[in-house]
């Protein structure tokens, strides 16, 4: 089986869901070529062999340093065709899910996203799927002889199983139309966590009473190294951006770690962070219907506990 | 200039998830159904660009005679008319199929979608209907403003946005807040009874997607309580127990 993974990057580094996918292909086993488009640091992409890459393609095309859904779609179509690969293996996020669509509609493939574990392959292709924003998961069969896989968050762990590789330069003739769509500008931010990545995340809601109390969740996130999140009505209120919204129509989190500090957990909350390994929630309200959904609970005063909280982890450190 | 609009048809966001026959059909008993949140989204920003500079707006479900109720509402809310693919919406590539024919034969200007539908969340249709047209697909959107033949957006990424700029046509996948959400009043509900909702029959696709069986997650074991005064336990927890400190 050939796999051809989408490697994603950020400012010339490899992105850790990539990492994910390229473990993901290496541990379905056969031959993983990773793809990576436009400005990627030659070092990170030799690393990808340490991870389960057994070649690296590089479209270092500069007008790919922009993640353009239709160019890239083209380029790893193309990378399929010219690798015969079987299967094409991607991280599910704002760039990936995307792309991966248009690119299974270019090449006729079956096409699955939001994978959870490895393929089972003992009688045809199935993939377990999750569904309804982590409420329940799918088994499907992908029947084409084609197939694109966007896998979600933690589908897989990142090990070094090999060592690096050299990088082969992939050159594409991309058209006019490939770059319709102009970038103008972005803004991001910078030196933080990025939530939909992160391994922990701590959490604020109504119960924080307002965003000059955010300080003692950013200081918890720092010390924990987490991103910082919140409730629908917290970015709804302006009081947090909201691209930290965690929740059903917003992000939706798969951390180790997720701390949920004064936020009730209404379903649609809930939905956006099912997904965590453990949760804790801290809430004055002991009827809050979030402590369902928690592994450890703490009833009490926010403003109290999230001090005291950031001391006992500092020390614990 | 003339907007088509992709609504699904799916549980209201509180429903409890339930399988039937074996796991292999969604237990529609006691469920609300409701146009799909970011759907909502993409309406109401149609509705505000009717509003502020004059379109038509059509929408579009795949879904059997069930979803008419939701369809009205998109009526009710403000689009013209309405056109409904008669067949269960089984997976992506079958939906983004039929909505691209119909696209095709209605020569729309502008064709918006939520980002993902809720029940299966796989983020594809805007994707591959842009793919079968040959036109640009933006996703996820969060702003949209229309300036001639020339298209503004912001898209988010992790952690941030970009801005982009693309000419008509294309797809976007939106969410909030690119508009708040409407609520439609008597006037519109009242006309949503007699505006035309046109009945197709779908093509047949081979999507190579075959579902095999539902499941639901583990259920979740109970919530270990810490008193408020004895912090330093949950963090021995976290680190001995859960381990994820």
């Amino acid at each position: 089986m050939n796999i051809l993974v989408f490697v994603e990057s950020a400012e010339g580094k490899i992105k850790k869901n990539s990492l994910e996918a390229v473990a993901f292909a290496h541990t379905m086993g056969g031959s993983v070529t990773a793809l990576a488009l436009g400005n990627v640091e030659s070092a990170e992409l030799e690393s990808l062999g340490k991870y389960g890459a057994k070649k690296v393609l590089h479209a270092a095309d500069a007008k790919l340093n922009q993640g353009l859904i239709q160019a890239y779609a083209t380029v790893i179509a193309k990378a399929f065709q010219d690798e015969n690969s079987d299967v094409l293996v991607l991280a599910d996020s704002s760039l990936g899910t995307p792309v991966g669509a248009r690119v299974a509609a270019k090449l006729g493939a079956s096409l699955a996203s939001n994978v959870v574990e490895l393929p089972d392959t003992a009688a045809g292709f199935k993939v377990k799927r999750s569904i309804y924003t982590g409420k329940a998961f799918a088994q499907v069969e992908l029947t084409k002889p084609k197939k694109v896989i966007g896998i979600k968050k933690n589908a897989a762990e990142v090990k070094e199983v090999g060592s690096n590789v050299s990088v082969t330069p992939y050159q594409v003739s991309l058209s006019d139309a490939d770059f319709s769509t102009k970038i103008t500008s972005s803004e991001k931010a910078t030196g933080d966590v990025l939530l939909p990545e992160a391994n922990i995340v701590v959490s604020g809601g109504r119960g924080m009473k307002g965003p000059e109390h955010w300080s003692g969740i950013e200081e918890l996130a720092k010390t924990l190294g987490a991103a910082t999140g919140c409730s629908k009505p917290v970015s709804d209120m302006g009081w947090r951006p909201h691209h930290e919204h965690v929740g059903q129509t917003g992000v939706k989190v798969a951390p180790q770690l997720y701390i949920a500090i004064g936020i009730s957990g209404a379903i649609q909350h809930l939905a956006g962070v099912n997904s965590s390994k453990c949760i804790v929630v801290i809430n004055k309200d002991a009827d809050a219907p979030f402590f369902k959904a928690a592994d450890y609970g703490i009833v009490g005063d926010a403003f109290d506990i999230l001090p005291k909280l950031n001391e006992a982890i500092k020390a614990a450190k | 200039m003339k907007i088509l609009v992709c609504i699904s048809h799916v549980p209201d966001t509180t429903s409890k998830i339930n399988f039937i026959d074996n796991n292999t059909k969604f237990d529609t008993n006691g469920v609300q159904f409701i146009i799909g949140p970011y759907d909502d989204y993409a309406l109401a920003r149609a509705v505000e660009l009717k509003e502020n500079s004059g379109a038509t707006i059509t929408v579009i479900n795949v879904g059997l005679v069930d979803t008419e109720p939701t369809i009205r509402k998109a009526l009710a809310i403000g689009a013209d008319d309405a056109i409904r693919v008669n067949a269960e919406p089984t997976d992506s590539f079958f939906v983004a199929t039929q909505i691209a024919e119909q696209a095709k034969a209605g020569g729309y200007d502008l064709i918006l979608m939520g980002r993902e539908s809720i029940d299966y969340n796989s983020g594809a249709v805007h994707g591959i209907v842009g793919e079968l047209l040959g036109i640009p697909s933006i996703s996820p959107v969060m702003k949209l403003d229309i300036e001639g033949s020339t298209a503004k957006l912001a898209r988010e990424i992790e952690g941030g946005k970009e801005y982009l700029e693309v000419n008509l046509p294309f797809v976007a996948g939106c969410q909030e807040p690119i508009a708040e959400w409407k609520i439609p009043n008597m006037r519109g509900i009242m006309s949503a009874r007699t505006k035309p909702l046109k009945v197709v029959e779908p093509s047949t696709v081979d999507s190579g997607v075959k579902l095999q069986k539902f499941e639901l997650p583990p259920a979740k074991g109970s919530v270990k309580m810490i008193a408020a005064d004895n912090v330093q336990e949950l963090v021995n927890l976290l680190k001995n127990e859960a381990k994820v400190l």
